[in-house]
């Protein structure tokens, strides 16, 4: 009956869990390495990040809305004034905080598995103490959806030709949509649009905002999905549009001809 | 009948595990196979439990290293054949076998404020909404089994923070007088620094063992962080709170 | 003497459900050094279990209702043998009791208007239970908990009481142990309150936890209170069947409150071939109009599914022994296929949630598989309605444990409203006693060894009784000789079994130590579970009739004779049980004229 045991765990990554618990950090930490790199890489060093036919306009996301003063000098791209904000707002981000905290810090890896730490003392000190800016950066991704659906919709358009539409328009659209929905989808304007109310029955006004509550609310709920769907789109775009503008693809669209 | 093989933590915190093999019928759960282990082998057998039913919250445990309900895991879920392990909930000191003293909990309890509700209508009634009531009930669904505390890293990994850290159970217990559509207490009461919310770092994993299914992060947490916000470090209400000259 | 851990208070509540926290409010509130003791850990009580709702007359859904109405359903319900005080309290006082739990932070289901919303049960007219979803126990007694914390109320937590300690003719304390160490504890007290529960772990099939031993019905016993109606037990008519592990788990009758339906295994809905006479002028003959009363009190009658647990208990034991069960030996409850399964969700969550993990059923899909569990102890300690004082000098008792307030049945909903009214009571009549001691009273001290030696004899001794085992048995034999159909021979078969297992229960052996050992636990409880199950085998002999939760093979039909009077039962110092017959108390002529209709 009795035979050899160890004690309980009590060192950094000791667990009884028997599943695969450190997949979900590794795929994560990976994911978004990744996508600092290419951003990096791209936002910063990279060219052609306009794609401009005599009819249509292919923006990169990551230069919209592009900014573009003579007296910078050629090094500087325009996406670094831009990209402050997105970087800003997901690196605040409840759900990416999530992510980050668990496959960077390791606090924890994975729950039930010792962390490596000695101590802890949470976000209520420097740096963690600036999520707090959550709030403000909202307020700022809030002025990016109509910025964006304005490119996606530019896009479309065919100057003084009608309407016409490429692979191009298309991904701009779909990441315009998904930033909407992980916009929409955030913590901080779910709480700001209501959930700081108690009553929400009191008045007309209230139950409408209670109203958008629920909407964002089922977007919240998905908040995970739509942090990497917007991230994934957005890279794509970005590649998408850095290829047809150097010509190493030629975009697919109506105004071309016959694809 | 299939056999368990189940690998037990026996005595206090310089215990062992033992290993025991126990037969079991269809249907049934961690909890049972526990307790057919302590009517045949093992009468001294400590463990915690009453309704097995998932309602009242007693019979935590870590089986295979996660903690969980005994009662409201069945024997199905674990490949026949395989070892369970089943451990007392780590982040509390060891009473004996797979009893813990969870007495830190009644601590934290005994510091929340308290409800101080509006008075009623003439009618000795209070009006409340569903809809202004349907948070709260969410929340009210804890059954206080202290899984959620024993998860959190924040404790669990770190003890000395036990001293200003109320934990996601009493994160959700202060949710839910925030959100209460008749309560008077001050915002301020209710997002206290003492309650150690800023230990909370939203790794979720409260949320991901709850058996209740309640939104501990996502519905209790986050929206007292961001009530917090809303008192100290909204650019918006900052400034109006500058022009009306109020707060 | 042993090392006892000693502590003083004025009012001492044992147990920590509805009742044992009600009473500890009050007591509290009144100034008196209150303290309160539980087997488990506070909020774990067995008062979480209850899920359909809490009866009370607020007249939030059907104006008509009052507090004449619910009193009359409860007298019916419980077949006329209710202490009719109790209940006219019980009926009067629930709804205040209802918006106290509210003020105190109760979160009930709420109607369009925003006042807490009721919903049907079975035996009450109107749609009178306010709940939360079908977990209305669990909010309960979290808000009485809290309430109770606020209030700084000194908590045992983990503390069995095993003996009331008297001085003389009065109650002078308790004697207890620590589960967690064994450590032995002993309380002097101006007042002591009853509230510990039931006694369904005497039975095998059960809806009752661990805990419900029986304790707070032997140790008044033991100090020489008098005892009720101990034959009354109620077995619930919808327990889970299926997996033999889940076997009697409560499923909540706001299943069928909300919709669900009974079926054999033809599908039939059989429950229209057992209305009683005392209930046809008032339920639905067809399964048209049936149907039609969820929406249409005017003019419909109530569903057959909703008549008093009893009743249904009965037909569903009829129908499995005819051999029209379902394939598990219960019978079919749907709602699946009545109701659309969002509505399944919202209402009736934690059963969805329970069929699910448990049994592997989508209640929404599928039928459930019920059958009778036990469920509620009608009977127990006789106490002052006003003042839930038995007779015995301070000690006072509320909920479960007393008997009278149910008579022979209990309806659903019933039991969460007696446990705030009479603990609340309760709570004042021993604050009330012990403002009026100059001194907690005097210790016999040779009270507490004997405690001491009796609960030190499972470790020493070469006895080989494994107590797991005997309570197996005990729980056996009492199923099935004393169970929802009884009969003389039956009875006295089960009397000598018990006999023969307090006889082995001398040689129960322990192993381990002291450390909180569940083997040890139930040794203990072993000895309380045998007086009461001799205890209600005795009453059940006395009463030679069939009523509410007593029905007998040999008898089965209601007496006029025993209409009259409660079987009391008690036991002396040596041991040995007493029965008598003793009359009811006479109802007022105001009251009576509620009947008169019928």
């Amino acid at each position: 009956m009795a035979q050899a045991s160890t004690a309980l765990e009590r060192r950094y990554g000791d667990t009884q869990r028997t599943d695969r618990w450190w997949l979900e950090p590794l795929l994560v930490g990976s994911g978004l390495l990744i996508f600092v790199v290419y951003s990096t890489v791209s936002g910063v060093l990279g060219e052609y990040w306009a794609f401009e036919t005599e009819h249509g306009l292919y923006l990169s996301p990551f230069f919209e809305p592009l900014i573009h003063p003579e007296f910078l000098p050629d090094w500087f791209s325009p996406a670094i004034l831009i990209l402050w904000a997105p970087i800003g707002f997901r690196t605040t981000c409840y759900y990416y905080r999530r992510a980050y905290y668990r496959a960077y810090f390791l606090s924890p890896p994975a729950c039930a598995v010792r962390e490596p730490a000695g101590s802890y003392s949470g976000e209520g000190v420097f740096p963690f103490v600036l999520q707090n800016a959550h709030r403000w950066f909202m307020y700022v991704a809030l002025l990016f959806i109509p910025i964006l659906w304005n490119g996606a919709i530019r896009s479309f358009w065919l100057d003084g030709e009608g309407i016409g539409i490429g692979l191009g328009s298309v991904l701009l659209t779909v990441n315009a949509a998904l930033l909407t929905m992980y916009t929409i989808g955030c913590h901080s304007l779910r709480h700001w649009v209501a959930g700081g109310l108690n009553q929400f029955s009191r008045t007309p006004l209230r139950r409408l905002r209670r109203r958008l509550w629920e909407i964002f609310t089922i977007a919240n709920e998905h908040h995970r999905l739509w942090a990497w769907t917007s991230l994934i789109i957005v890279g794509v775009t970005d590649l998408y549009v850095h290829l047809v503008a150097s010509e190493v693809v030629t975009d697919p669209n109506t105004w071309s001809g016959p694809i | 009948m299939p056999t368990a093989h189940l690998r037990v933590w026996r005595g206090t915190d310089d215990g062992e595990y033992v290993e025991y093999e126990v037969e079991y019928d269809e249907g049934m759960v961690v909890l049972d196979v526990v307790h057919r282990l302590q009517a045949t082998q093992t009468p001294d057998l400590a463990v915690r439990w009453n309704c097995k039913a998932g309602k009242c919250g007693s019979c935590s445990a870590e089986i295979n290293g996660k903690p969980r309900l005994q009662c409201m895991q069945r024997m199905e879920l674990y490949p026949e054949g395989e070892t369970i392990t089943l451990a007392p909930l780590k982040t509390f000191p060891i009473i004996r076998d797979l009893v813990t003293n969870v007495a830190w909990n009644y601590d934290q309890a005994r510091a929340m404020p308290e409800l101080r509700l509006r008075p009623a209508d003439a009618d000795g009634n209070r009006r409340m909404a569903q809809i202004d009531i349907d948070r709260g009930q969410e929340f009210h669904k804890c059954i206080e089994c202290y899984i959620c505390q024993d998860v959190c890293h924040v404790i669990r990994d770190h003890p000395e923070n036990m001293a200003g850290f109320a934990g996601p159970r009493f994160f959700v217990q202060l949710a839910s007088i925030a959100m209460h559509p008749l309560d008077t207490n001050t915002r301020r009461a209710t997002v206290d620094h003492g309650f150690g919310l800023d230990y909370c770092n939203i790794t979720k994993c409260c949320t991901d063992v709850c058996p209740e299914g309640i939104h501990i992060t996502d519905n209790a947490i986050i929206p007292l962080k961001e009530r917090r916000v809303d008192e100290f470090h909204d650019p918006l209400r900052i400034i109006a709170r500058k022009l009306t000259g109020r707060g | 003497m042993a090392d006892f851990e000693t502590h003083e208070f004025d009012v001492l509540v044992i147990g920590a459900g509805g009742a044992g926290l009600r009473a500890a409010i009050e007591s509290a509130v009144l100034g008196q050094r209150t303290a309160i003791v539980c087997k488990s850990l506070l909020g774990k009580a067995h008062t979480v279990m209850a899920e359909g709702g809490i009866a009370a007359a607020l007249s939030n859904v059907y104006s008509e209702d009052n507090w004449r109405v619910h009193f009359r359903d409860t007298m019916r319900g419980g077949k006329m043998l209710n202490n009719w005080r109790m209940a006219q309290l019980h009926a009067q006082e629930a709804p205040d009791r209802v918006r106290e739990l509210e003020e105190w932070g109760a979160l009930f289901d709420r109607t369009e208007d925003g006042r807490i919303l009721q919903r049907d049960f079975g035996g009450h007219r109107y749609a009178r239970l306010a709940h939360v979803g079908d977990r209305t126990g669990l909010e309960m007694i979290r808000t009485l908990q809290q309430r109770l914390v606020a209030l700084g109320v000194d908590v045992f937590q983990e503390l069995t009481v095993t003996r009331l300690l008297t001085d003389g003719d009065r109650i002078a304390g308790a004697v207890g142990y620590w589960r967690d160490s064994g450590r032995l504890v002993l309380f002097r007290a101006k007042a002591v309150v009853l509230a510990t529960g039931g006694l369904g772990k005497i039975w095998a099939i059960t809806s009752n936890s661990w805990e419900g031993t029986g304790d707070g019905h032997a140790l008044a016993m033991y100090a020489g209170a008098d005892m009720i109606d101990m034959e009354f037990v109620q077995f619930h008519p919808t327990g889970m069947v299926w997996p033999p592990s889940v076997r009697g788990i409560l499923v909540t009758e706001g299943v069928r409150g909300d919709g669900g339906t009974l079926r054999n295994q033809s599908g039939e809905r059989f429950m229209f071939r057992y209305i009683p006479p005392m209930f046809a002028a008032e339920t639905a003959d067809s399964e048209e109009e049936a149907d039609r009363w969820y929406d249409d009190r005017q003019h419909a009658r109530r569903t057959p599914d909703l008549l008093p647990r009893d009743e249904v208990a009965r037909a569903i034991n009829a129908e499995v022994r005819a051999g029209r069960g379902s394939p598990h030996g219960g019978v079919f409850l749907d709602i699946a296929s009545r109701r659309p399964a969002e509505y399944i969700k919202r209402r009736l969550p934690s059963m969805y949630h329970q069929f699910k993990e448990l049994a592997g059923v989508d209640i929404t899909r599928e039928p459930m598989e019920v059958g009778p569990t036990c469920h509620y102890a009608m009977g127990g300690m006789r106490v002052d309605a006003e003042t839930g004082a038995s007779n015995v000098a301070g000690l006072y008792g509320a909920g479960e444990v007393t008997g009278g307030m149910h008579g022979s049945n209990r309806l659903g909903g019933n039991s969460l409203s007696d446990l705030v009214v009479f603990g609340r009571r309760a709570g004042m009549g021993a604050a009330q006693h012990a403002a009026g001691l100059q001194a907690v009273p005097a210790l016999d001290s040779s009270q507490a060894s004997a405690c001491d030696e009796s609960m030190e004899a499972p470790f020493r001794g070469d006895g080989k009784e494994n107590p797991y085992t005997l309570h197996r048995e005990l729980q056996d034999l009492m199923q099935v000789n004393v169970g929802i159909i009884r009969t003389d021979s039956d009875m006295r078969a089960a009397l000598a079994g018990i006999a023969g297992l307090r006889e082995r229960a001398t040689r129960v052996k322990v192993e381990g130590g002291a450390a909180y050992n569940p083997g040890w636990h139930l040794a203990i409880d072993l000895g309380h579970m045998l007086t009461v199950a001799e205890a209600a085998t005795r009453s059940a002999l006395e009463r030679k009739e069939s009523r509410g939760g007593h029905t007998r093979d040999d008898f089965p039909n209601a007496s006029g004779e025993f209409a009259k009077v409660n079987v009391v039962v008690r036991r002396a110092a040596d041991g040995a049980f007493s029965v008598s017959q003793e009359s009811l108390p006479a109802m007022p002529a105001e009251l009576q004229r509620l009947f008169e209709e019928d």
